[in-house]
């Protein structure tokens, strides 16, 4: 479905540059993303024009403070232009913090909020995901990712998947969102030589592998996926649990749907829960185009391009191969049984 | 079902990944409410070091206060190791607070209080000096109890369990030794049998009255693994163990609850007023 058309990229591989941002001795890792713009990248970006620069935000937000988040936003989407990126890409609910409980409605803004818009108009000449708790009319509260392009919203995705169980309270506080589109990413400030097409997937949407397939039905060139997860499962023999678990999710999603995916988690701690962070783009081989972060406040550039897509799926045509005919009339079937019991 | 899984397995943990946690839990928590250092008491025992160890590494070692409060009854190696374990680590002279004198004190009214009693007022004093040392020292208390100990109720409420920030909560005591040998403590405070010494000749396993590499098991399969009393039995453990420990596993919730509020208005404390501590930092 996705139209690769005109796209040939070259052959040179996803290039990556990569911020030392480690946190220092600062008893605050918030203050550790570096403030100085990445070296270097803008002649690059020139030389291979069309493809896309995206930045992996990998920031530890400050649970409940709104106003400190929108700042630490602002500067990071600055820093980005300033570096050559066109896109950011900020964890799950990065304006807010993820265990907020009662905070929910202190801390959601409307569509027409200022803090959106404040976030909207610093997207010229860049595009940012951003996570946070979004107020419907009806006082509906949503765990929500928004595209933002041209200084305005674009896309909004409402996490269909709320996670209620172990250490995850979602559904108590939030509703569920009930659909999963594609969109077009414009990325102008790229020059691609056709829109990206995205779908936004937030954390627990991922456990869900219909949620990738529904939007790679739609023609997806790359997911985006902002994760909020808490690190956990030490008794593994190696590495924590939970990486293990998205190590496998985001290279099997990426390989079968023969699509990028970019994963930005978070880090810091919330009442005593870590964040694991591990950020990283995957290519549509399945492999990430470089070692996932660590657990430290990093932006991280990586370069994305069509051509690569374009090749893999010319060797591996599963998109063009899907049946949906097929599970059509399959869900059909048992729509049609389920109406019957 | 049967199915054989050994101790080392089921409780082996990956050392290295515990201790990055544990570090930025210890140095993000430490400063998000605006302290810079930490107070703990040092016993000569292997939580309490491990405690320290890991403190050193996330603040650096000027940043741990450590305080040794024997008893007089204590046994005068621990306090020797404790020191130990300070010089190692690289920490400031211990802060030496004998607690004999307002034990003491105090039991010269009731003298026929029994040791359980004793052993109880004792760890609620040193509760007391760390948090006044707290104060004086503008450093947050800082726990040591594992999980094993919590989940067994083998502490005292309002004394050793109280503290700001707990790093081992989650780790058994088997887990522990692992984290206290990858650390590389000394040997003699990973090689000595755990006790709380509050009395002479204390040991933590004879009191229980089985060892921890054996609960430590039997809890996770418990806990972590919620597996039902039939598979509990294919593992190994008997009837009578596992009555034991589920008995101490319930009758020990209390303690590791915020006090019962009786319930009258719309949003009680804890019930539906749900606030994250970490609000806003």
């Amino acid at each position: 479905m996705t139209d690769s058309s005109g796209s040939d990229g070259g052959d040179s591989p996803e290039f990556v540059i990569q911020m030392a941002g480690r946190a220092d001795d600062n008893l605050s890792p918030r203050r550790g993303v570096p403030a100085d713009a990445p070296q270097a990248s803008r002649e690059m970006v020139e030389a291979q024009q069309g493809d896309v620069v995206v930045v992996l935000a990998q920031i530890a937000p400050r649970l409940g403070d709104v106003a400190a988040n929108l700042e630490r936003h602002l500067a990071i989407i600055d820093d980005a232009r300033r570096g050559g990126g066109h896109l950011v890409v900020f964890p799950e609910l990065s304006l807010t913090g993820y265990f907020l409980k009662d905070l929910v409605p202190d801390v959601a803004l409307r569509g027409d909020a200022p803090e959106l818009v404040a976030l909207a108009a610093a997207c010229t000449g860049i595009d940012a995901l951003v996570g946070l708790v979004l107020e419907s009319e009806d006082a509906r509260f949503h765990n929500a990712a928004v595209y933002l392009s041209g200084g305005r919203a674009l896309h909004v995705h409402r996490k269909c998947y709320l996670p209620t169980y172990g250490l995850f309270d979602e559904h108590r506080y939030l509703a569920a969102g009930d659909r999963l589109r594609a969109f077009e990413a414009p990325l102008s400030a790229a020059l691609p030589r056709r829109p990206w097409r995205a779908g936004a997937l937030i954390c627990e949407d991922m456990w869900h592998p219909s949620a990738p397939a529904l939007l790679a039905r739609q023609g997806v060139d790359m997911f985006l996926c902002p994760s909020s997860s808490p690190g956990r499962g030490i008794v593994q023999g190696a590495a924590l649990g939970t990486a293990l678990s998205y190590d496998s999710m985001t290279r099997t999603y990426a390989q079968l749907f023969t699509s990028y995916l970019v994963y930005c988690n978070r880090v810091g701690f919330e009442d005593g829960v870590g964040f694991w962070g591990g950020s990283r783009v995957v290519g549509p081989q399945g492999a990430p185009l470089a070692d996932p972060l660590g657990s430290e406040e990093t932006l991280m550039w990586h370069r994305l391009d069509l051509g690569t897509l374009r090749r893999v799926r010319i060797s591996y045509p599963l998109l063009r191969d899907e049946r949906h005919d097929l599970i059509d009339n399959e869900s059909d079937r048992l729509r049609r049984r389920r109406t019957l019991d | 079902m049967s199915q054989t899984v050994s101790a080392a397995d089921a409780l082996s943990i990956d050392t290295a990944v515990v201790t990055e946690i544990l570090l930025g839990f210890i140095r993000d928590e430490v400063g998000k409410v605006g302290f810079d250092r930490v107070v703990l008491g040092l016993s000569g025992g292997i939580d309490s070091a491990l405690v320290a160890a890991l403190a050193a590494r996330a603040l650096g070692p000027e940043r741990v206060v450590p305080v040794i409060m024997p008893y007089r009854s204590s046994s005068p190696e621990s306090e020797a190791d404790a020191r130990t374990v300070a010089s190692q680590l690289g920490l400031m002279d211990p802060l030496l607070v004998d607690i004999s004198p307002q034990v003491d004190a105090y039991f010269d009214r009731f003298p026929e209080a029994d040791r359980g009693r004793r052993g109880n007022k004792m760890a609620r004093e040193r509760m007391s000096v760390l948090y006044d040392l707290s104060w004086a020292h503008r450093a947050l208390v800082i726990g040591t109890s594992n999980k094993t100990e919590l989940l067994l109720g083998y502490g005292t409420i309002h004394g050793d369990m109280a503290h700001a920030l707990n790093p081992l909560g989650d780790l058994y005591k088997t887990q522990v030794f692992a984290m206290a040998r990858a650390l590389g403590l000394p040997r003699r405070v990973v090689e000595k049998p755990p006790s709380a010494d509050l009395w002479e000749g204390q040991s933590d396993e004879q009191e229980l009255g089985f060892q921890y590499a054996v609960v430590d098991m039997l809890l996770y399969h418990m806990v972590d693994e919620r597996r039902t009393r039939d598979e509990l039995r294919a593992l190994g453990f008997d009837d009578e163990f596992i009555d034991l420990v589920g008995r101490r596993l319930r009758d020990n919730q209390y303690k590791r609850r915020l006090p019962l509020i009786a319930k009258l208005s719309a949003r009680t404390i804890d019930r539906d007023f749900r606030y994250p501590r970490d609000w806003g930092r």
